[in-house]
């Protein structure tokens, strides 16, 4: 996103700011609200960019769709490792990020960093009924790991900076992996442990162009995907040789 | 430098694919296999899912052995007769294959069961072939010349009912000895993502007897069938074919091949079966490695995805 345009924004936040200051104790918005996955897609980052009334705490929490997650454990059987044991839960957000202007437990309460999901460790994961406490733990933690190995989630918030005492800016990075579907971006100001204000945006990570037709195709005429898939590998072999023999 | 894979769902570096698609075509063309042994491996080792590696690889060798197969077809180097029956064998070993494959992803277990086929078969075939290799050097540096002894020797293979006539072989064997080789090739094609070439040759060389001047074309012959029923199969029941990734390896894979082809015509037999050997020894020592190492993490995240 070019500067200019970035600056248009924020100018045009900060007048709708001044015309709401009274009403709204938190504003905030992103830079886009929809992030295509085109075929070149390597990743990208929005910016995130608000003001507050008042000062305090902003925290930026940004949730993917959320689905079952299998977390498997392996153990050593016969000198091999191999997935003997497995958790499913239910409810876990395909991606998340975090990002808040102070380190995170020095922000508001536990209960409330709990309630808005603030932190990996809040990230809601359901299990299934009759879980052992220990077990549960264990697994939950094998979950984070592997989402942080991923890219997919992050441990380490991200910095909320403020300029001056009311705007403050914050950019979210989304891997090359990054789940498609409707994403919740939810921003929060904290004071004195207490939530004095909330806005929340929607947002849509969706594939374009030809690969969002090829995965379609693939999904929904999977036979028919099948056998152009032959005929396409027929084809280009056949080509790909023909042209190389002829040079 | 990126392009997303629509069906894998992730970015990779297309000149990386396209290097890694070269440098296996160019090992393909020299040994005169399918190399999916070697690609599936390294596309699992650079994160592409196991699934993903296996279906689009197949999809891959579909197109990589089909010049091939027309070349040697060209050069009256494919014995039809032979090539259908293993064909025959090859589609009923595949087509169990993909569901065997639908299963073990259900419940977690395909990668283990992929590189555990990596390790046994690749092992076995790479200390043979070692063992061969090392033996017919040896015993050229005794005579001074590679002797050929009789075609093949006959046992109990051959008292196998449903004889049939190979005229193009010279053989006069069971039906069911390379059906059964096809069904065992075609089994491994589904789950393994390969074409079966490295296990086939040596079958029809050493099981069946045939000669060496038909054994490349009537391999190739029933891997471009077999690979295209595997293909189909993944595409239609796991989802599983990547084809712009197939695509890319294809293409860097037959201006590969056409290198390593040249360069192989100027090494001498023995040595590149011992090249090939410990190509093969080298990859299944890494899997196997991999298996027995403790994980860096015990934890992982499987099976369902996250939307």
């Amino acid at each position: 996103m070019s500067a200019a345009r970035a600056a248009a924004l924020l100018l045009a936040l900060l007048l709708a700011c001044m015309r709401d200051a009274a009403a709204q104790p938190l504003v905030a918005d992103l830079s886009s609200h929809e992030i295509s996955i085109t075929t070149g897609f390597s990743g990208t980052e929005l910016l995130l960019f608000g003001a507050t009334e008042g000062e305090g705490d902003v925290v930026v929490v940004v949730r993917g769709p959320a689905g079952p997650a299998t977390v498997r454990r392996k153990s050593r059987v016969l000198g091999i490792w191999i997935n003997t044991d497995s958790v499913r839960f239910e409810g876990v957000p395909s991606f998340y990020r975090v990002a808040s202007s102070r380190p995170l437990d020095q922000v508001g309460t536990p209960g409330m960093r709990q309630r808005h999901q603030i932190g990996v460790g809040a990230v809601s994961a359901r299990p299934p009924e009759g879980t052992s406490p220990e077990r549960l733990a264990e697994f939950r933690d094998g979950l984070v790991r592997a989402k942080l190995r991923e890219g997919l989630w992050n441990d380490v918030p991200g910095q909320v900076s403020f300029m001056g005492p009311k705007l403050f800016r914050t950019t979210i990075s989304f891997p090359p992996n990054v789940p498609t579907g409707i994403y919740n971006v939810e921003v929060f100001l904290v004071k004195d442990g207490r939530e004095i204000g909330a806005q929340t945006a929607p947002m849509r990570v969706k594939k374009t162009g030809i690969g969002a037709r090829i995965y379609d195709f693939a999904h929904r005429h999977a036979a028919a995907h099948g056998l152009a898939a032959v005929l396409i590998a027929l084809a280009a072999g056949w080509a790909a040789s023909a042209a190389f023999r002829r040079s | 430098m990126q392009i997303y894979l629509p069906v894998a769902e992730l970015s990779a570096n297309w000149l990386l694919l396209l290097g890694l698609g070269g440098g296996v075509g160019l090992l393909s063309g020299l040994f005169g296999v399918g190399g999916g042994f070697l690609m599936t491996p390294l596309l699992i080792f650079i994160g592409v899912p196991p699934a993903i590696a296996v279906g689009s690889e197949a999809a891959q060798i579909v197109g990589a052995s089909v010049s091939g197969a027309l070349a040697h077809w060209r050069r009256n180097n494919v014995d039809f007769r032979m090539g259908f029956v293993l064909l025959a064998g090859g589609i009923f070993g595949s087509t169990i294959g993909v569901q065997v494959f639908a299963l073990l992803r259900k419940a977690g277990q395909v990668e283990l069961i992929i590189a555990l086929a990596y390790v046994v078969i690749l092992g076995a075939i790479g200390s043979l072939m070692l063992a061969e290799s090392v033996r017919a050097m040896r015993r050229q540096r005794l005579t001074g010349t590679t002797r050929r002894g009789k075609l093949h020797q006959h046992t109990w293979l051959h008292g196998l009912p449903l004889k049939m006539r190979f005229p193009k072989s010279k053989l006069y064997i069971s039906a069911l000895l390379p059906f059964v080789v096809g069904a065992f090739v075609g089994l491994l094609a589904a789950l393994m993502g390969v074409g079966g070439g490295f296990i086939m040759v040596p079958a029809m060389i050493y099981l069946l007897g045939m000669p060496t001047s038909v054994v490349v074309g009537t391999s190739l012959f029933q891997i471009v069938f077999v690979t295209a029923n595997v293909t189909f199969l993944q595409a239609w029941q796991n989802q599983t074919v990547d084809m712009v990734l197939a695509v890319l390896l294809l293409v860097g894979g037959v201006v590969g091949a056409q290198f390593g082809a040249r360069l192989g015509q100027k090494l001498r037999g023995e040595q590149l079966r011992g090249l090939m050997a410990l190509l093969v020894l080298g990859v299944a020592l890494k899997l196997a490695f991999d298996l027995v190492a403790t994980p860096q993490d015990a934890f992982s995240l499987g099976g369902g995805r996250a939307h």
